[in-house]
């Protein structure tokens, strides 16, 4: 009986409030094998992909590079590396348009690529590293540059050290791939759940023994029987259980996916790691494998082309630095002028201004909208408060409230309303009948609200500032004055001394006028002999 | 691709103001009919005068305050309104009344506030009050159901008696109109009678008045299919029909022969289409699922205070009205824990 009730409980999903079912149009771009995308002539790799600070070139232009090769040290702890994709010649590292919600640029690595792919020196393979020492382990993943491939890359050596006073219970691997068009995760999940696996086998090393937890939305039933079998070749399957999660947008988000598999809620502000859990993305994993087991560094991804406007939809793995244009044209180019091209999918993703943007680490997918799937919302009409967004919300939050203040700029009511609890999933503006474009107002007041705190901490610097100069002088002050009284008291203590003083400059003023009357009387005397 | 960037999400968004409208007036249509059918085509020229007085109002004043007109109009919310108001005044209400209460409801009530969203009361029922406080005899006046009625009134008849306020020849007042089941019940309780008396008039059907409980079906009906379609969620009319019971029943139980059974209260006057279309309205309601708990509820009890200590027969209006000046408030203190926050949130 006991062993019933454990096993109901050890299979027990929950839910979170809301989210909402959209048409997952997978179908457009996972009938296929992920395919390789050949060798584009350059490769523009951004010198940040990833959250944190920015890597330091660590190569010159001009140089000879090799496939493999690291072109930018990660600077800091919150970082990661950055390797070149392919050989050929460093050719410039300026700023380009970078995959970017604001279409801005940013500091890149260009390659004109030699054609030949010649990788560079690797790492010795870490077979044995059940034998290593966790933190060496964590150097060569930090090393290999992974982050997170989900979409929010951060650096997954800092996820994998969560410290020495948190003990990690839970291992989520995130095979979810909630967005709708996105498939990379599900090609790799059927094609490389092996390497998947040993990734979440080296995570479990190194964070010491959780069980792992691996969830995938029953929309992906390939994918699932794929995971299921290449588990049960490992010697993984008595800490480890594959999860077929109802399909409901956005299940994949960290804090839903981690209250789906194990009912617990991630605190506000806080990391997973607090509750003992650590979340990664299927993708992270394969590289982790790949970093470890073969010496590997991240240099490529699969990112799903897709949408109507693609003519041939399908997965493709590309080198970190391809031209999005390059990816469109391998694929048969448009079918249809699209009228949105978007880096991600159709929920979180943002539009891409320039189709020569490099694909980056966290560029799951490449995604052309036609006129039909993503028609002008037309102008926003007023709020007639019906409160479908706070049904769909998974934060539940109030969406609308938050609407109102954020286009009052009320910065501190939007914040009695969490609006940081927000995660920005966009299931509030999609199920909006005014066409309120609900996320934009959002991501407008948390910058607005960044931008105030910044504002104020340089306002406090600078009244520190200004406060310490106003000591500082005033100090000055005191000293200059205690000085001249100090002068003035010597003075009046002996004034004898002062007399003399005075008596031989006198003397000696007098001995220089005297000396400079000889000269003149001797100079004029010499004229005289001149003019005769 | 357009030109600017807009924020996601990308895809194509099936929900729209004017849909939300259109399907509501189609949850109206089974009602509506059955008032036609009970009540003569008084109710379809009240609400073709009602929508159009309604709908040139909102475009003039769209136009007086230099905004859109045509989303303004075309997302149907003034059409609504209309309807909603027409389907509430008696069927012979003089067309200068109908053309008062539609620029008090679009003018004062929905457009001096800002228009669709900003209205903090539910412009039919406030223009219903007005009329009902301004003109009492004439708003509740109202015809006797077809097959009480001892002449059926004709359409021509029925453009008449609107528009010039002429009687047909040879006819009393007295010869087409009746008490209301609601007007008639507290009317007799009032002279002392007892239900079992008073239900022996041919006024009644099986639950409230006859023709009446038909209508009321045919709005059932109609907030069934708006549950279905999820344009409204089931919190405010659940909990106002329950509320309205739970109290009528209460008072049943404690002496059956001074108080209806509670079925007469759900399906006498506009306490059906109070649930469904009235009370969810959602510019006026409130928002959180608690509050429109609490928000319902208080409606039904409203209801039922007013119908038997108040001094108007019916208070489906008078209940929404006040309970939307509570909404703010009630939404105020209902508002749910958000994820990862433990205990209820802070008052802001």
């Amino acid at each position: 009986m006991a062993a019933i009730q454990s096993l109901l409980r050890r299979d027990r999903l929950w839910t979170f409030h809301g989210g909402i079912h959209v048409p997952d149009e997978k179908a457009l771009s996972n009938g296929r094998a992920v395919e390789m995308m050949p060798l584009p002539e350059r490769l523009v790799i951004p010198l940040q992909q990833h959250i944190g600070a920015t890597a330091r070139p660590v190569v010159n232009v001009g140089e000879r590079i090799l496939k493999g090769q690291l072109l930018a040290q990660a600077e800091g702890y919150v970082s990661a590396c950055i390797h070149a994709s392919s050989s050929g010649t460093l050719v410039a590292i300026e700023p380009h348009p970078v995959p970017h919600p604001s279409g801005l640029s940013a500091l890149c690595a260009v390659i004109e690529t030699d054609g030949e792919d010649t990788w560079c020196e690797l790492p010795e393979p870490m077979t044995q590293y059940a034998q290593l020492d966790p933190s060496e382990i964590r150097e060569r993943i930090r090393w290999a540059g992974v982050v997170g491939l989900g979409g929010a890359s951060f650096p997954t050596s800092v996820k994998l050290n969560p410290g020495p006073d948190q003990r990690i219970r839970t291992l989520i691997i995130n095979g979810a791939e909630c967005e709708p068009y996105i498939t990379c995760d599900d090609l790799l999940m059927r094609e490389r759940a092996g390497d998947i696996l040993a990734g979440a086998r080296i995570m479990h090393h190194l964070l010491g023994g959780p069980r792992i937890l691996i969830g995938i939305e029953d929309n992906k039933p390939e994918a699932f029987e794929a995971m299921r079998f290449a588990l049960a070749e490992t010697d993984m399957r008595s800490h480890t259980e594959i999860r077929s999660i109802p399909t409901l947008y956005p299940s994949g988000g960290e804090k839903q996916l981690i209250r789906i598999l194990t009912g617990e809620e991630v605190p506000t502000h806080a990391i997973p790691a607090r509750i003992g859990i650590v979340c990664q993305n299927v993708g992270s994993a394969a590289a982790v494998a790949e970093a470890v087991l073969e010496g590997r560094p991240l240099i490529s991804r699969v990112v799903a082309v897709t949408g109507r406007a693609i003519a041939e939809p399908r997965n493709l793995e590309v080198r970190i630095g391809t031209p999005v244009s390059d990816l469109i044209a391998h694929c048969g180019g448009y079918r249809e002028r699209p009228r949105k091209l978007v880096c991600g999918g159709p929920m979180m993703g943002f539009e891409i201004a320039h189709p020569e943007i490099p694909v980056t680490k966290p560029a799951n997918c490449v995604l052309a909208l036609t006129e039909a799937e993503a028609p002008d919302p037309g102008p926003a009409l007023a709020c007639i408060r019906c409160g479908r967004c706070a049904e769909v919300c998974p934060a539940k939050l109030l969406p609308q409230q938050l609407y109102w203040h954020a286009r009052a700029k009320d910065l501190d009511r939007v914040q009695d309303y969490n609006l940081f609890d927000c995660i920005e999933c966009g299931c509030c503006a999609q199920v909006c009948p005014s066409h309120i474009p609900l996320v934009q107002y959002y991501r407008y007041a948390k910058n607005e609200v960044w931008a105030r705190e910044e504002e104020k901490r340089k306002a406090e610097l600078a009244r520190t500032r200004h406060e310490a100069k106003q000591t500082r002088l005033e100090r000055q002050e005191r000293e200059r004055k205690a000085r001249l009284r100090r002068k003035k008291e010597s003075l009046e203590a002996s004034p004898g001394k002062s007399q003399t003083d005075q008596d031989a400059k006198k003397a000696a003023i007098e001995a220089a006028k005297q000396r400079a009357a000889a000269k003149k009387a001797a100079a004029a005397k010499a004229e005289e002999t001149d003019d005769a | 691709m357009s030109a600017a960037l807009v924020s996601s999400p990308h895809g194509s968004r099936p929900n729209r103001v004017d849909r939300v409208m259109q399907e509501v007036l189609l949850a109206l249509v089974p009602g509506v009919l059955a008032m036609i059918w009970f009540f003569g085509w008084g109710v379809l020229i009240n609400i073709a005068l009602a929508v159009t007085v309604a709908v040139a109002a909102e475009a003039a004043v769209m136009g007086l305050r230099r905004r859109p007109i045509g989303p303004a109009v075309g997302d149907y919310s003034a059409v609504v309104t209309a309807v909603l108001f027409a389907i509430s005044v008696p069927p012979t209400l003089p067309w200068w009344m109908t053309l008062l209460g539609m620029l008090f409801a679009i003018v004062l009530v929905k457009q001096l506030y800002g228009g669709i969203g900003y209205n903090p009361f539910n412009p039919a029922m406030a223009a219903y009050v007005f009329l009902l406080v301004s003109y009492p005899v004439a708003m509740t006046t109202w015809l006797a159901p077809d097959m009480l009625a001892e002449h059926a009134v004709s359409f021509t008849e029925s453009l008449r008696l609107i528009f010039a306020g002429a009687l047909p020849s040879g006819v009393e007042w007295d010869a087409i109109s009746a008490a209301t089941p609601l007007d008639e019940m507290r009317g007799k309780l009032d002279q002392g009678m007892l239900i079992a008396e008073i239900r022996l008039s041919p006024l009644w059907g099986d639950f409230g008045g006859r023709g009446w409980e038909w209508v009321a079906n045919g709005f059932l009906l109609g907030g069934v299919y708006l549950l279905w379609r999820r344009i409204i969620t089931w919190h405010i009319p659940v909990s106002m029909l329950a509320a309205l019971a739970v109290a009528a029943g209460a008072f049943w139980l404690l002496d059956p022969t001074t108080h209806p059974f509670p079925a007469f209260h759900l399906f006498s006057g506009a306490a059906i289409l109070g649930a469904f279309f009235i009370a969810t309205d959602p510019v006026s309601a409130c928002t959180t699922k608690t509050g429109q708990l609490i928000f319902g509820a208080s409606i039904g009890l409203l209801v039922f205070v007013i119908r038997t200590w108040g001094g108007y027969p019916d208070a489906v209006a008078f209940a929404v009205l006040l309970m939307n000046i509570a909404a703010p408030t009630i939404d105020h203190y209902t508002q749910p824990r958000v994820f990862g926050h433990t205990g209820n949130r802070a008052n802001p």
